[in-house]
């Protein structure tokens, strides 16, 4: 058991390949990455509430896969089902070809997982944390003492390596939760709003970690709702409100799908915006107006902001930009709060 | 041995386990995180642990008991007060280490520090934790008995070799309150309810023939004592304690393996409905 835990591990993830003849065929014959998730129809019920209902996705290795949806959208529902820690009510999931319903710790010991909330030991020191999680997948202390520092080094908290957890900043602990999740040496990691709470230093701090991650090919499954992380991070993502897919595509790819390639902000005070944007109409693709402002959706801005003060609207502001996520984000899942 | 470093293919050996994703053989895992986390913590809850039964058994067997004189054993024959009530107190000490790690510690973890949370998005399944939870707080109640046992040693109330059985017995008894323990903890939301476990256990302390015997009550609150865990655990070391076996050892021992086997199975049903639902 002390020789080499690094090589056993990758006999064992062998194993699991083998033990999925499908993926392996389907693999060499078009060369696509083989699928590591694949979920049909999948729905998950509490009582009169669909949290998920009847979503269907694959996600290839290596990629990176992001869920977008306001709060109480499913998101971390659907993690915790692909965690095989929630059990669905109907439907299909598979994750590497393995059912995390019938075969949760399997399933899991190729999971790396960061939840919403830090739930570090907070009895343990910092990286007592990283060797006794490496424990529960049974992993044996030749491996993880070595790993151990490896993963410190990687989250950039070796010199807080004897340090209590609650001694740490919020950064601090969330780099530490990631490092944490990677003590198996997962195949995929699923990030339930990594940077949710955290400054943008720390966040960038993050990205940089999350991106070398995906380059040394770990499929990334994140939930989020900033809108800047997900076309940072996403190779693509689904877009999902009350439990349903809204939307699927490339972040670049569902701009040009759902909105203009720019967006004219204007503004013309609080009580102005509304009857103005009467007026406004005909400019742009698309006119959406808003208590503090009015957006017009066009091809190129500048064009429909000279249509404006053709015909003598003198804005107090205006905004040139390009569309982003956000834009479609809003589009597709409302306005309106959600809690 | 474990899924990632055992055998040759994990798919193979869960198709061929009994418990399928609630189990892994990997508690021990569960159990060296709880040796690592005492090694900084709760040294002195233990310490206080320990010394609640001595303190009883200085102040009702060696005070009180010098006015109360001897009394009758399980045997029949005359035994002083303070070696007729410290079997009694040993089987509280067990049962109050089992409790404390399996119900207040339990409880923390549950809905403050979601340990148990983080330990079943890893290989573990709900009754690796479960077992070693358990296991833990039976080290706690092993170290409560061999302690108290030495007490009891050192103040001259061991008459008999059979006395040291006393230790594996108290370890039973722990195991019982453990299992148990952890599975009601479960239901338990608010630390007002957890006063509740206390609500219980006060009373059953008392009355559980541990100062005096049960021939005092009534035939109808006899049957009721009689039907609680603590009696049989009472009367079972106090049996040992000076050697004299009945038929009705066989039923405390009996009692307590049906409460163990009970209680692990009420545990990990819980935490399979809480953490894998």
């Amino acid at each position: 058991m002390s020789g080499g835990a690094t090589s056993l591990l990758r006999v064992h993830n062998e194993a699991i390949r083998s033990a999925n003849p499908s993926e392996s065929s389907l693999s060499s014959r078009d060369m696509n990455p083989p699928t590591v998730i694949s979920a049909r129809n999948l729905t998950k019920a509490y009582g009169d509430l669909t949290a998920v209902d009847n979503i269907s996705f694959d996600v290839p290795a290596g990629e990176s896969f992001g869920l977008l949806g306001p709060n109480g959208a499913g998101k971390s529902t659907t993690m915790k089902m692909i965690g095989g820690v929630s059990q669905r009510t109907s439907g299909a999931l598979t994750i590497m070809g393995l059912d995390p319903e019938s075969h949760g710790p399997e399933v899991r010991a190729h999971l790396g997982v960061v939840p919403q909330q830090d739930n570090l030991d907070e009895e343990l020191r910092v990286r007592e944390n990283l060797i006794v999680y490496g424990r529960y997948f049974g992993l044996p202390l030749s491996y993880l003492r070595p790993k151990a520092d490896e993963l410190l080094e990687f989250a950039q908290l070796t010199d807080k390596a004897n340090s209590k957890v609650d001694a740490l900043s919020g950064g601090m602990k969330r780099r530490l939760t990631i490092a944490r999740s990677l003590i198996n040496e997962p195949r995929i990691l699923l990030l339930d709003e990594p940077t949710t709470g955290l400054d943008p230093q720390a966040r960038h701090i993050l990205w940089d970690r999350l991106f070398r991650l995906k380059e040394s090919g770990v499929t990334l499954i994140l939930t989020t709702h900033y809108m800047d992380e997900a076309e940072q991070l996403c190779d693509r993502l689904i877009v999902v409100d009350k439990g349903r897919i809204m939307a699927e595509g490339s972040p670049a790819a569902l701009i040009r799908e759902h909105s203009s390639r720019e967006v004219l902000e204007l503004r013309f005070g609080s009580e102005r915006n509304a009857t103005i944007g009467v007026e406004l109409q005909g400019i742009g693709e698309r006119l959406e107006t808003l208590p503090d402002r009015v957006l017009i959706y066009a091809h190129d801005g500048e064009a429909a902001l000279e249509q404006v003060t053709a015909r003598g609207l003198r804005p107090m502001t205006s905004l040139v930009r390009r569309s982003s996520l956000e834009d479609v984000f809003l589009r597709l899942t409302g306005r309106s709060l959600v809690d | 041995m474990s899924v990632l470093t055992g055998g040759h293919s994990a798919t193979d050996m869960a198709r061929e386990r009994k418990f399928g994703s609630l189990y892994s053989r990997n508690a021990k895992a569960v159990v060296g995180r709880g040796l690592m986390a005492a090694k900084s913590s709760t040294w002195l809850v233990m310490v206080s642990g320990f010394f609640e039964p001595v303190l009883f058994l200085l102040a009702m067997g060696v005070g009180m008991g010098s006015i109360v004189g001897t009394v009758q054993g399980p045997g029949g024959e005359e035994i002083s007060y303070a070696a007729y009530i410290a079997p009694a107190l040993l089987a509280v000490s067990a049962m109050n280490g089992a409790i404390y790690d399996s119900t207040w510690n339990v409880f923390f973890k549950m809905n403050f520090a979601k340990l148990y949370q983080g330990m079943l998005y890893t290989s573990l399944g709900p009754l690796d934790v479960a077992i070693g939870e358990i296991f833990l707080a039976l080290l706690r109640g092993l170290l409560y008995a061999t302690g108290f046992t030495a007490v009891m040693g050192v103040m001259g109330l061991l008459t008999s070799w059979w006395a040291i059985l006393v230790i594996p017995a108290s370890v039973l008894i722990a195991f019982g309150f453990a299992s148990f323990g952890m599975g009601i903890t479960s239901f338990m939301k608010t630390f007002q309810q957890m006063d509740w476990i206390n609500f219980f256990l006060l009373p059953m302390f008392l009355f559980s023939a541990t100062f005096y015997p049960l021939s005092v009550y009534p035939q109808v609150i006899q049957w009721f004592i009689q039907a609680m865990p603590l009696w049989h655990g009472v009367e079972l070391l106090r049996q040992i304690s000076v050697g004299s076996f009945s038929p009705a050892t066989a039923i405390h021992v009996g009692y307590y393996v049906v409460m163990i086997a009970l209680g692990i199975m009420l545990t990990t049903g819980r935490l399979r409905q809480l953490f894998l639902k």
